[in-house]
């Protein structure tokens, strides 16, 4: 599957959504079941989250952050309510489906950084053109020098994973997500592998891209100083929102 | 495609030391397979050569019922003039027939005026006999190797015979034969030369003229035990054949029953079995081949997939479809068989020319020095090389399978 990375489908999506949230969830709801015991980890939730903005889950361990960015990711279907991501239903969606709506629309920044050890920092940030979108070879490699650049890692291209820092390879990681020009970067804990400053780093370099890509960023973590950096905050406890928060210090309950 | 060549090719450099330890196993079954089967392959055309050149031809025509008698050597089911001229015909008619020779099988004593044996003798027209049977004269191991096999008046006496009755070439030796009817005749022939041994049948008879033979037995007209045929081209052994004996089963005798019957070499010498043996060998270390790619390459792609959970987590949660990284996956299994296979067959391919180059020699029954010369067709070695690399696939498919279908959460997860 190819998808145009410029031209009049992307503008016609983009005009779309100034109208639609990116994702809406209605009533949505996640239980696992592990034998006889079922946990509820998300109760029935409702929110939305606009284009280009900057948004943070957090609450304690257990809350839910991770099973709510998974579902927003399309890795996990909810088990009731909907939930809309870039006017998508995703509920309905099979494996496949599922896999090629995120390669086309999802980027994806992983705790572990999760490089491919056996690509360099070019061709990770490559694969998604290569392997997953299919790029004719200028332009990814255009696409792919404009992204290391932008991240700060345009000298270090031909290293691999193993020859560079945990907050490098979170830069590249960071310029994987976005190469696709996805709607959004979904990022559980980007930072706890990171020590304090990195980490800080990291934030401010998602922030950076969201205002470069118009990219909407979603990221979960613990630390009281990266999620200050978020402009809209969602607090979870035991799998209900508790407040969303904005910036501007506007709280709804 | 190229991109799955270069990420399955990465991933097993990063494992070089268990590549080169599965290729290897590979490589040294090919190699087996390979060699076994120009060795034995050789030796089998060799041996065949043997047989069907300075003996047996590649087909014999006998009287219905002489062969199972064959052990007696029996006069009384000698074809008669009628039925030879029969033969002559059908024969002179196949176009992918050389030659034919007429032969009188038959049991003597065997003189050497101090002591006496036995022996069976092979009788013939020399120029016949020569044409169809071009290696006999090779086998004439003392006295010298002549044109025209031998004249009227001479034999040509088996080996175990010479050594155990102390014949030299020059002598003279008396045969006594008895004829059909039971009356005896003797004729004294001068020994012109020692035959070698061969096993199957005929291999230790001695020769004599057709001519002699007839006054020996005091036959007047014509009879013949056996004819032996040569193609021009083994490989229409088996159309030939089917065609003779659809044409003789055609000729039958005054109660129906057919009056000839017809054999290959395969069905008179006993080698062809050791052939048959060597094929089911061959077969078996196929066998052997197939198992060991298959366990080898299983077991790498099974540790291969659970080590890298947590990267097929990554790639499927990034979007790369499940049929991409099943390709992943099955392409390194066929990477790796077609490694292994690649220098399983240079070094098959070297050792072949060494051997060849060696001139390496081997014994056989009472043959010696039969020189080794291992050859190997591009077909055998294509179909190794399919097999081989079509089992590396193969046995890549389920882990393949199973990285595919995981899910990317739980392999994320995965530690
Ligand atoms: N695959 C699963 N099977 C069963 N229960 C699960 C599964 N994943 C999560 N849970 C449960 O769901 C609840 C929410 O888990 P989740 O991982 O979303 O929390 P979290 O907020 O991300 O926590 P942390 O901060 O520790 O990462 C927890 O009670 C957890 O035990
Ligand atoms: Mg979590």
């Amino acid at each position: 599957m190819t998808i145009a990375y410029s031209g009049d489908f992307e503008k016609e999506i983009l005009t779309k959504e100034k109208v639609m949230s990116l994702v809406t969830a209605d009533h949505l709801e996640k239980t696992y079941q592990i034998g006889e015991i079922s946990v509820n980890a998300i109760r029935g939730v409702n929110f939305t989250i606009e284009p280009a903005s900057f948004v943070s889950f957090v609450g304690p361990s257990g809350s839910g952050k991770s099973t709510l960015l998974n579902m927003i990711g399309c890795l996990d279907p909810p088990t009731a309510g909907s939930l809309k991501v870039v006017g998508q239903d995703i509920a309905r969606m099979d494996r496949k489906q599922a896999a090629h709506f995120r390669g086309e629309h999802i980027g994806f920044v992983f705790q572990d950084f999760n490089l491919i050890p056996v690509l360099t920092v070019f061709e990770n940030v490559e694969y998604p053109l290569l392997m997953v979108q299919n790029w004719p070879a200028k332009e990814r490699k255009k696409r792919v020098n404009n992204l290391l650049d932008a991240v700060g890692m345009g000298d270090q291209g031909d290293k691999y994973p193993s020859q560079i820092s945990g907050g490098q390879k979170q830069r590249v990681a960071v310029a994987r997500a976005l190469v696709t020009n996805a709607k959004m970067v979904l990022a559980d804990e980007p930072t706890a592998n990171l020590d304090g400053e990195t980490a800080n780093r990291i934030i401010n370099l998602m922030k950076k891209m969201r205002d470069e890509f118009d990219t909407t960023f979603i990221f979960s973590t613990h630390d009281p100083k990266v999620m200050q950096s978020a402009e809209i905050i969602f607090t979870l406890e035991d799998g209900k929102l508790l407040q969303r928060q904005n910036d501007n210090g506007g709280t709804n309950a | 495609m190229l991109n799955v060549i270069k990420i399955a090719a990465r991933n097993l450099r990063r494992y070089l030391r268990r590549t080169i330890l599965t290729s290897s196993l590979i490589t040294l079954g090919v190699v087996a397979v390979l060699l076994f089967i120009s060795v034995t392959g050789s030796f089998k055309s060799m041996m065949v050569g043997q047989i069907t050149d300075s003996m047996i031809g590649h087909l014999q025509i006998h009287r219905k019922g002489y062969m199972a008698s064959i052990d007696n050597l029996p006069l009384n089911r000698n074809l008669n003039q009628q039925q030879v001229a029969k033969v002559k015909e059908v024969l002179s008619g196949v176009d992918a027939v050389e030659s034919f020779s007429m032969r009188i099988k038959l049991g003597a004593m065997f003189s050497n005026f101090t002591e006496t044996t036995n022996i069976r003798l092979n009788t013939v027209i020399p120029e016949q006999e020569v044409k169809t049977v071009p290696l006999l004269s090779e086998r004439i191991v003392e006295g010298q190797k002549k044109d025209v096999l031998l004249q009227k008046g001479e034999i040509l006496i088996p080996e175990l015979i010479a050594k155990g009755m102390k014949v030299k070439v020059g002598d003279s030796v008396v045969l006594v034969a008895n004829n059909k009817d039971g009356s005896v005749n003797g004729k004294t022939f001068l020994v012109s030369g020692v035959l070698e041994g061969i096993s199957g049948p005929g291999g230790r008879d001695g020769v004599i003229h057709l001519d002699d033979a007839k006054e020996l037995l005091r036959i007047d007209g014509v009879e013949i035990s056996e004819i032996a045929v040569r193609l021009k081209n083994m490989g229409d052994l088996p159309r030939v054949f089917s065609s003779l004996k659809g044409e003789f089963a055609s000729f039958t005798n005054k109660e129906g029953n057919p009056v000839f019957e017809v054999h290959t070499w395969k069905d008179l010498s006993p080698f062809y079995n050791i052939a048959q043996m060597i094929d089911l060998m061959t077969f078996f270390i196929k066998i052997m081949l197939v198992a060991i790619v298959l366990v080898s390459i299983m077991n790498v792609m099974i540790m291969a997939v659970y080590e890298r959970i947590n990267e097929i987590g990554t790639i499927a949660a990034i979007g790369t479809l499940p049929g991409k990284i099943m390709a992943l996956f099955v392409t390194e299994g066929f990477l790796l068989g077609v490694l292994g296979t690649a220098v399983g067959t240079v070094i098959s391919l070297i050792s072949i020319a060494v051997i060849n180059a060696a001139g390496l020699t081997f014994n056989f029954g009472r043959q010696s020095n039969l020189v080794l010369a291992p050859t190997i067709g591009a077909g055998d070695v294509i179909t190794i090389v399919l097999i081989v690399i079509g089992i590396a696939v193969a046995a890549s498919l389920q882990p393949a399978y199973k990285a595919a279908r995981m899910d990317p959460i739980t392999a994320l997860r995965h530690v």
